[in-house]
């Protein structure tokens, strides 16, 4: 017998909600403390893309981003999710405006940390002047807020994955939550064949674009510090997981997370594909690790994966 | 892009406290509806823009079928609509009256 609807707790139910399949809106619902989260610039108040009627294309009320705040485990939290369906999650105007005051206003208030759900494929490009300035202001206002203390958690599972700017700006924040179909890359798969050929990159091979850009991957590299698998409560455990480790930032923690990256580099570069990476850092067939089921990959992980709590 | 209007005399005012809800998503073959209790209890109006252009015939049928189905009376509804059909209008305009007849903020 399955329980009454009533009977389920929202633990439960975010248990059972694919972080993948989910909505912004819903993500936000069961990754909060039951009813607390409140929006800011809601959908009401219409503040939509002065671009796309332009380009007689459709709107969104919220253009895409969900922005606002809410408690987690009784804590205040500043949240932002973008929709990852809508237009591939990408950053217009208004879209970045909105992640860009949210982090101004944590960085004016500087003890409630923020966490952005990111579903995107980069910058909108009917919007492309703007949306990559939005990026830069994004990036500034994170390491601003980062500067006076406030923890940025980024947590990436959605269908757009995170990429173009989006991967910039994860690339900011002071620690980030994957699970196995969120992807973290700068440049996509498609991107990268249409400029370096189909030799380099051949973005129809699934199993190659996983392997190099998908979750687990990141999670081995140290560019995640927590895999999640894929349902919201997972994510919920692993932004509070994230929040308790964070610790201080300034120059010293740049200078660590240069380093970390220019020793992976020497370590790794002569590696051809992400397989061979797996086995230098010391994984025993590690072909079979994208078949791992998650809470066996995350203790791989956990033994093997590399960190950059220390960098950052 | 089209843009359509419709407005309705109703019998009975939509149930619920919640003053707006929003539904759906704008991507291919799919749609957002905003509601928000804004109007006289006797009234209720319908906007919508959307990608696929010609087929105000369909949308005004699939309008005056709902508001004949749930009298969604006070209610405004503005649509943003990615070339969503029939049905998943008729789905989502169902899931806004009940999102909003629920009581609270």
């Amino acid at each position: 017998m399955t329980a009454p609807l009533e009977d389920i707790t929202p633990a439960e139910r975010a248990r059972g909600t694919s972080f993948y399949e989910a909505s912004a809106r819903t993500r936000l619902e069961l990754l909060l403390d039951a009813g607390s989260f409140i929006e800011f610039i809601g959908p009401e108040q219409r503040e939509v893309s002065p671009h796309l009627k332009i380009f007689d294309l459709p709107e969104q009320f919220d253009d895409g981003i969900v922005v606002g705040r809410g408690r987690l485990d009784g804590s205040p939290v500043f949240v932002a999710a973008q929709e990852g369906r809508f237009m591939g999650g990408a950053f217009g105007e208004v879209h970045g405006a909105k992640l860009t005051g949210l982090l101004r206003a944590a960085r004016e208030i500087g003890s409630i940390p923020v966490l952005i759900l990111f579903d995107t494929g980069g910058v909108r490009l009917q919007e492309a002047n703007a949306g990559e300035l939005a990026i830069a202001e994004i990036m500034r206002a994170v390491m601003e807020a980062r500067s006076v203390g406030v923890k940025v958690i980024g947590l990436i599972g959605g269908k757009s994955g995170c990429y173009g700017g989006g991967g910039l700006i994860a690339g900011c924040c002071s620690a980030l939550a994957v699970s196995e179909p969120g992807r973290i890359a700068v440049s996509g798969p498609e991107v990268i064949e249409t400029n370096r050929g189909v030799e380099e990159f051949d973005s129809r091979d699934r199993s190659l674009v996983w392997r190099t850009m998908g979750g687990k991957h990141r999670r081995l590299l140290g560019a995640a510090d927590v895999f999640a698998d894929d349902n919201v409560q997972d994510f919920r455990e692993a932004a509070l997981e994230l929040l308790g480790l964070v610790g201080p930032f300034g120059l010293d923690k740049l200078k660590a997370e240069q380093e970390r990256l220019a020793d992976r580099l020497r370590r790794l570069s002569t590696c051809f594909d992400a397989v061979d990476i797996w086995t230098a850092e010391g994984i025993a067939h590690a072909e079979t690790v994208p078949e791992l089921p998650a809470d066996q990959f995350i203790a791989l992980a956990d033994r093997i994966g590399r960190i950059s709590r220390d960098a950052r | 892009m089209e843009g359509l209007k419709f407005a309705h005399s109703v019998r009975t005012r939509a149930g619920g406290t919640r003053q707006s809800a929003i539904v759906g998503v704008v991507a291919s073959g799919n749609l957002e509806v905003l509601v928000e209790r804004v109007l006289p209890d006797a009234e209720c109006a319908i906007d919508i823009k959307t990608a696929a252009v010609g087929f105000g015939e369909v949308w005004t049928a699939v309008v005056g079928d709902f508001v004949e189905r749930y009298s969604p009376g006070g209610l405004r509804f503005s649509i943003n609509d990615g070339g969503a059909r029939p049905d998943t209008v008729s789905l989502r305009l169902a899931q806004a009256v009940r999102s909003i007849a629920e009581n609270g903020q």
